[in-house]
């Protein structure tokens, strides 16, 4: 029985080094919304990391106070300093994972990386939800109905801005982490079928 | 009858200089709308006291940089901050005449660091910093009058010259000479400016104190040459009336050549004689602060040409030269006789042998002068009338400036052979190939600047444009591309590969590194403070309202200092400041910069300021209201921004 808790030398690696990039990911920008517009033709950016905004966000604020929004600062979401931690946690999970022969802890380790990636994303469409439908009322630009969300993923206009929003080098990595670990888990999953059917043969 | 005798004899008569143009040249000059120009065009703005900055090869003008005049556009010489900048010897000078430009070189070529020029009336050079487009140095210089021949720079740009145009007696009281007594009392100082290579900052390092002449024009040594200096001089004749006449009785002036590192040699072996009770102002700029101060210097190192062996000799060149011009590898060297015949060239190492074996013609006030023909390399014969000024193209060739018949032409340096010319509408003066006077030219265009325009532009009433006209030289012959007019008159230009200047170009202020004793850095600094009979309103700007914007409080007699500070971080969104009645100009920040508006009231009431640059979609809802309470009435102090002070009561 002690074999089929093993998993493949391949599958391991490709954990560790997967933790090991999850540590890169704390540092790295995870997401980035590119703004344009006419009188921004070199474009302006918001990009998010682990514990910080980055990119022109003084500029945005500005710009954003005419249409009501709330300015943004790194210090009002809780987010910012649970994130890295999360991340964290995750990038010695997987190098657990790799180290220690345990089929389960892979199948535990798949299922709470999918539930963060949801619940991440969920907290980032209230975020936007948030900012976008919350408007000062004695904001200078007022369209009625009008309301200023960003787009989850994606491209949207929203009056003269352009806002294209897309994962950075940080979410990519996260990204491809998740697809390695379904990966992993499927074949070990896959392997473990067909072991066992060997072993059941053998008897 | 009579009319085909006329048609004939119209027939019979040459054709004007009415150049063709070119089917390809409209596409030559073609820079599409949002593409960049490939040269910076630095060109003198002459009477306008100003420096302005075309692209090449379009003509476009892309910004007039402020230097010696007064320019309420962008309030400089009006805000507090850069009157300084305008201070000499004489108080504030409001205006000057700028001729030349010189960009700064590193071994012969041009860096991209800063501009030099110089004012022409009140002795003075400016730098320009190319990082900003602004100036941030201004040098006065005693014992000179009438700074033309500068400010040409050394090869490193280890010096700045100004050489005076006018000689005169040297500076303090026993200046108060008879102006007859020119032959006696006059004298013509050439100073040496030392460059920090570092910041740029300029030093008045020594002056060489020669025979009273006009200085015309300069240039330095470079390659072979570096280490010496040339200043074509004219009124040889030393008169002091009637120039027009007197001065041009001589056959030959000359071209002084300077051993200015023979200089440093004489200076370090402390033959220069201190000079002291002199009086010249040094301004500076500075961006952190973005605040100038004006110091006062007082003395200076003066060498005596006529005392010191090996430091000056005189070269005869024909009748009045104007431009002294040298060649990229520094051997040859050019002058203009304004009214000669022919186009000397000089060789250096002829001139070096010359010195070496002493072939000499005699002394001019102790000065040696070599014989012509030992530092003569050749003439060039019949080139035009009247030549100003050489620029080389890199491949060999020169081409010379004639004022008097009004074209360019082409000539061989080492066969003195004319190759081709041009004309010009009308009268060049100056004219400038792109890195012309460099180790290393850019020998694509020339551009010839005019005195005259007459009809080449839709016509203005008595006072017209003057123009600058851009050639192609890229090929065997000259051919004509654009006209464009010109801010003020154009005398020299420089011009410079876009890529050595654009990339550094400062986009912003960081306000984190403003340093203005006045600076308000968020709406939290915003204030109003009195002091005696001073308010000093602190405003923050940015898009689109000014904090505080409404002031009361502030009485007659009061002196209000606007001290605004835009506090946007944003690539160009500059505010402007304006308030009624102000006797001064407005003020026009940069994002991250403080400027003051000092502001008199002279009335009582309510007064309006805005912003004047047009910053945003609520750009006309940026103003406010400052009231003028009678003396010694009991309105308070407050100000406020979007809730009033005190509150309102209900009438």
């Amino acid at each position: 029985m002690k074999t089929t808790s093993h998993l493949s030398a391949v599958h391991r690696i490709l954990l560790i080094l997967s933790g090991l990039a999850l540590v890169a990911v704390i540092f790295l920008p995870i997401w980035r919304i590119e703004l344009d517009a006419a009188q921004y033709p070199e474009g302006l950016e918001l990009q998010i990391y682990s514990n910080k905004l980055a990119g022109q966000v003084d500029i945005i604020n500005g710009l954003n106070h005419y249409i009501g929004m709330k300015t943004l600062h790194a210090e009002d979401f809780i987010e910012f300093k649970v994130l890295p931690y999360i991340i964290l946690f995750f990038a010695l999970a997987f190098l657990l994972t790799g180290f220690v022969q345990n089929r389960k802890l892979l199948y535990g380790l798949f299922f709470c990386f999918l539930l963060f990636g949801v619940a991440a994303l969920v907290d980032f469409y209230i975020w936007e939800y948030n900012y976008g439908h919350q408007l000062d009322p004695s904001a200078p630009i007022k369209v009625p109905g009008m309301s200023y969300q960003p787009p989850l993923i994606g491209y949207k206009q929203l009056l003269n801005f352009g806002a294209y929003s897309i994962p950075d080098i940080g979410g990519w990595i996260f990204i491809l982490c998740g697809i390695i670990l379904a990966f992993c888990t499927v074949r070990e999953w896959q392997n473990n079928k067909t072991l066992k059917l060997k072993s059941y043969e053998k008897l | 009858m009579a009319s085909a005798m006329l048609s004939t004899f119209h027939a019979c008569k040459p054709k004007g200089a009415g150049a063709a143009v070119s089917g390809d040249a409209a596409e030559k000059v073609y820079v599409a709308p949002g593409k960049y120009d490939e040269f910076y065009n630095f060109v003198s703005g002459g009477f306008s006291g100003q420096l302005s900055v075309y692209g090449l090869p379009s003509g476009r003008l892309l910004r007039v940089i402020p230097v010696f005049s007064l320019d309420p556009e962008k309030g400089w010489g009006f805000s507090e901050e850069t009157k300084p900048m305008l201070e000499t010897s004489h108080g504030n000078v409001p205006w000057d005449d700028l001729h030349h430009v010189q960009l700064s070189k590193t071994d012969g070529n041009y860096d991209g660091r800063w501009v030099f020029v110089n004012a022409n009336n009140t002795p003075r050079i400016a730098r320009v910093d190319l990082t900003t487009f602004r100036t941030a140095e201004v040098l006065e210089l005693p014992n000179s009058g009438g700074n033309h021949s500068s400010p040409y720079i050394t090869e490193n740009t280890e010096y700045v010259v100004a050489g005076t145009r006018f000689s005169v007696p040297l500076d303090g009281e026993s200046g108060d000479v008879p102006i007859n007594t020119f032959k006696k009392n006059f004298r013509g100082t050439l100073s040496f400016v030392s460059v920090n290579k570092d910041n740029g900052n300029m030093e008045l390092a020594f002056q060489i104190e020669t025979p009273g002449v006009n200085y015309d024009l300069s240039r330095a040594g470079k390659g072979t040459s570096h280490g010496w200096f040339f200043f074509s001089t004219y009124n040889t004749e030393q008169a002091n009336t009637l120039l027009e006449v007197n001065a041009s009785k001589n056959d030959k002036d000359f071209i002084l050549a300077v051993n200015w590192k023979k200089a440093e040699e004489y200076l370090k072996a402390g033959k220069g004689k201190k000079v002291t009770g002199l009086k010249y102002a040094h301004n500076t700029y500075d961006e952190k602060s973005h605040t100038a101060k004006t110091s006062f210097n007082t003395e200076t190192i003066v060498l005596k040409a006529e005392e010191l062996e090996g430091l000056c000799y005189y070269i005869p060149c024909p009748k009045s030269p104007h431009g002294v011009d040298v060649d990229p590898t520094g051997e040859y060297i050019v002058g203009s006789g304004k009214l000669a015949a022919v186009i000397p060239v000089f060789s250096f190492a002829k001139m070096q042998k010359a010195i070496q074996e002493k072939q000499f013609e005699g002394k001019f006030g102790g000065i040696p002068i070599i014989k012509y023909e030992s530092a003569l390399y050749g003439e060039v014969q019949k080139p035009g009338l009247g030549p100003l000024h050489t620029e080389f193209d890199g491949r060999g060739n020169a081409i010379t400036s004639f004022f008097v018949s009004s074209e360019l032409v082409k000539w061989n340096i080492k066969d003195l052979k004319v190759l081709d010319r041009t004309p010009t509408f009308y009268s060049t003066g100056h004219l400038m190939i792109p890195g012309g006077d460099t180790k290393n030219p850019e020998g694509k265009y020339v551009i010839a600047y005019n005195k005259i325009t007459k009809d080449r532009f839709l016509p203005t009433g008595p006072e017209l444009a003057q123009s600058a006209q851009l050639f192609d030289i890229s090929g065997d012959k000259m051919q004509l591309l654009l006209d464009f007019p010109t801010i003020g008159e154009p005398h020299y230009a420089q011009a410079i590969k876009a890529e050595k200047v654009k990339d550094k170009s400062v986009k912003i202020f960081k306000i984190e590194e403003n340093t203005s004793p006045f600076v308000a850095k968020g709406d939290k600094d915003a204030r109003v403070e009195r002091k005696g009979n001073q308010v000093h309103v602190y405003l923050t700007s940015i898009r689109s309202h000014f904090t505080p914007d409404n002031i009361e409080g502030v009485q007659l007699g009061d002196e209000v200092y606007f001290h605004v500070t835009n506090i946007e971080q944003d690539w160009d969104m500059p505010h402007g400041f304006a308030v009624k009645g102000a006797k001064n100009g407005e003020l026009l920040i940069m994002p991250g910069e403080t400027q003051t508006l000092k502001w008199v009231p002279d009335r009582v009431g309510v007064f309006p300021f805005y912003c004047t640059d047009f910053c945003s979609a609520l750009h006309q809802e940026m103003q406010g209201y400052i009231r003028i309470s009678k003396k010694g009435n009991n309105v308070p102090l407050i100000y406020s921004l979007g809730t009033n002070q005190p509150q309102e009561k209900t009438n």
